[in-house]
């Protein structure tokens, strides 16, 4: 068990140093998010004022749009040098690489959330300082649910083709209860009257879903990445 | 297999004898009070969606088996539930719309929770079909992944769609059913599910005879 | 130096076939390799080398026959066995915007190799990159790269060595360097099997050469003229059956195996 959090790290350790390096996924992925939002401003505000309710699923289109970005970019960087290969070639188990690839991928899926939060925040009048951990927390299992199921989807695409237009067709279905979830959540503390139970549920119902879908994705990984 | 291939005549005798019989159980049926006769497509939108639900659930087993074992028949029993679960989702998403637009006077309803969740399904299915088709070569073995997570969804979407319509002012969408409705209900769901079980075992057979044409052919070049 | 070695001295493979649907990358090969010799694979593009040696590399599961790790084939010996095996891929394995060192370093904590610091440190030396360490992969030239993957590739001191087409893009003292790198490897008891299509270094350098045709093994007998010229012969002869022909190179493994047509 020590033995995959500790590959895992390495790879999570690696892949960062390589973003550091280049930071093309963070400025890629940051001005992606931008753009979409700007598109959004100009969709969802009326009369010089956005339309009530919707910033929480404008937040949440912009996450998932943006991490699908994030995705596809780290497995293809991966792809065009083999080095995904290498890392199965190598003595860990294959969750390790697993999770090494997702906490690198959540780390900078968190830094673009930093940023887009407090955009949405000032374009859509959302009151994001209400209830901060509840945001957080859901904002936390939210990503995490959607970029365990997306890191597998990307990873098990890598050598597949049509993989560009296959990862969205099939990840978006998975994740509608991350998207439900995240939405209601945020669109409850968002409201003129917030309402925090259903926050606290969803934030509930969120976490379940991370752990089982963790689960399965630890398990699936192996026996799929094999040729 | 063989004991499914005898199985096979049966199922559809059955499910055509019954489905030519439905009709007038379904004529004989009270009509529910508020909807009039157009509430009698449900006879035919539950059990397909019933059937579209329970073939996720098989294809997720068959997924999973084939996973662990890579047992090429557990594959093809995947493939044809999987299209079982887009062709009987599309009845259901189709007879939908079309019962509340009548009903209801709109054309879709998000409240219906069954419909919703269905849409995601056939979605996701749709998607796994797309992968076997489009993927290369290789790609059985991502469409089973994809397909475990499908079925380990349902419980999930069912839970959070219904969670969501509560957010929604709700009209009632199921009325409790008489019990002069429940036997052509009954009727129907058993012919719907002997046609089901018999499209699914011709379609194994079916993908694996083509299978064993791959085989052979590949065999011819030795 | 060979006490590590400990698990496995012959690499067996045994009537392994790969198919893309239906596309045969390898059909029936049959062929053995033992620890201290160096094995040499060539053939013509796209006729299986490089797939051959992703099914020796466990990175490629193939769809009839098996590969036995001394005896015991990869499912049993588990993720340990990869910690034994060094591939110098077609793709180099190495991260562009690492430096050397870095890359190094990198694969020498996944593989968790003894003595990391010296390790690197020599070999940097033997890809002659010490001084060159701290620059960033992508801005070395393909022979550089070269290089410096197959030092990744051996940095764990691996026992069955699979290489991809080593001398791509080296210069002829680089060439002679890697020469004499595999014999010392070879000296040492590691397996080495080469894929490689630069006869004149290989001649001097294989102790035993086979060829791949259309996914299919054909032995190349020994002889005392140039490979080369062994090699053209071996392609245009006309064939034995396949599993015939590798019999003569899989010492006792296949003759439990008949021709089937």
């Amino acid at each position: 068990m020590t033995e995959i959090i500790r590959a895992a790290w390495l790879i999570a350790v690696k892949d960062l140093r390589v973003e550091a390096r280049s930071r093309e996924l963070i400025y890629t992925t940051v001005f992606f998010a931008l753009s979409c939002l700007l598109v959004f401003a100009f969709a969802f505000v009326r009369g010089g004022r956005p339309i009530p309710d919707t910033a929480g699923g404008i937040l949440w289109v912009v996450i998932v749009f943006a991490g699908t970005l994030a995705l596809g970019r780290t497995f293809e960087r991966e792809r065009q040098t083999d080095t995904l290969r290498a890392l199965l070639l190598a003595p860990v188990e294959r969750p390790a690489v697993y999770l090494g690839k997702l906490a690198a991928v959540l780390l900078l899926l968190a830094a673009v959330e930093a940023l887009v939060v407090p955009v949405v925040g000032v374009l859509f009048q959302a009151p994001i300082a209400r209830a901060p951990w509840l945001l957080m927390g859901l904002l936390a299992a939210g990503t995490l649910g959607f970029a365990a199921v997306g890191t597998l989807f990307a990873a098990m695409l890598v050598r597949a083709q049509s993989r560009d237009v296959l990862l969205p067709v099939l990840l978006y279905p998975v994740t509608v209860p991350v998207i439900i979830g995240g939405v209601l959540g945020t669109r409850a503390i968002f409201a003129p009257e917030p309402d925090f139970d259903t926050a606290r549920l969803m934030l509930t119902m969120l976490v379940f879903f991370d752990g089982v879908f963790i689960t399965i994705a630890l398990w699936v990984f192996g026996p799929v990445m094999s040729e | 297999m063989r004991v499914a291939t005898r199985l096979v005549p049966v199922l559809l005798v059955v499910a055509v004898v019954m489905l030519a019989r439905a009709p007038f159980l379904i004529d004989a049926a009270p009509y529910e009070s508020t909807m009039g006769l157009v509430q009698k497509i449900f006879y035919f939108h539950v059990p397909s969606a019933l059937v579209a639900m329970t073939s996720a659930i098989v294809c997720g087993i068959a997924s999973t088996v084939f996973l662990i074992r890579r047992r090429r028949l557990a594959d093809h029993v995947a493939l044809a539930a999987a299209e079982l679960v887009v062709v009987f989702g599309l009845i259901v998403l189709v007879t939908g719309p079309l019962w509340a637009r009548k009903a209801w006077g709109a054309w879709w309803v998000w409240q219906d929770a069954r419909l919703t969740i269905t849409l995601v399904m056939w979605m996701l299915f749709a998607g796994y079909l797309l992968l076997r088709r489009f993927g290369g070569a290789g790609s059985e073995v991502l469409a089973a992944a994809v397909a475990i997570f499908g079925t380990a969804l349902v419980p999930f979407v069912y839970w959070s769609v219904n969670i969501w319509r509560t957010q929604h002012p709700t009209t009632d969408v199921v009325a409790t059913l008489p019990p002069e409705m429940r036997w052509p209900l009954r009727w129907s769901m058993l012919a719907i599910f002997a046609l089901s079980g018999a499209l699914l075992i011709l379609r194994t057979q079916l993908e694996r005879g083509r299978a064993e044409l791959e085989d052979a052919y590949a065999a011819v070049e030795e | 130096m060979t006490a590590s070695r400990a698990g496995f001295d012959a690499l067996h493979v045994q009537d392994v076939s790969r198919l893309y649907g239906r596309r045969r990358a390898l059909s029936h090969v049959t062929l053995s390799c033992r620890a201290g010799e160096i094995v040499g694979l060539f053939g013509p593009n796209g006729a299986g080398k490089s797939t051959l040696l992703g099914v020796c590399a466990t990175m490629i599961r193939a769809t009839a026959g098996r590969v036995l790790y001394g005896d015991r084939e990869a499912r049993e010996l588990g993720d340990a066995l990869r910690g034994r095996i060094g591939v110098l891929g077609h793709d180099l394995f190495l991260y562009g915007d690492l430096t050397a060192r870095e890359n190094l370093e990198f694969f020498g904590r996944l593989y968790d190799v003894p003595n990391r610091r010296s390790r690197i440190a020599a070999a940097l030396e033997h890809a002659r990159l010490t001084d060159r360490a701290g620059d960033p992969v992508n801005r070395f030239s393909r022979g550089l790269r070269q290089r410096l993957a197959l030092e990744r590739a051996l940095l764990h001191d691996p026992a069955l060595v699979l290489l991809d087409e080593p001398f791509t893009g080296l210069d002829d003292e680089s060439a002679a360097q890697l020469a004499v790198r595999l014999r010392a490897l070879r000296d040492a008891g590691a397996i080495v099997l080469m894929a490689t299509h630069d006869f004149d270094t290989a001649d001097g350098l294989v102790d035993r050469a086979a060829c791949l045709l259309a996914g299919r093994m054909r032995a190349i007998p020994a002889g005392s003229d140039r490979l080369r010229e062994r090699y053209r012969r071996a392609l245009t002869e006309a064939s034995p059956t396949a599993p015939a022909a590798s019999s003569a190179f899989a010492p006792g493994a296949a003759s439990a195996r008949h021709a089937d047509d």
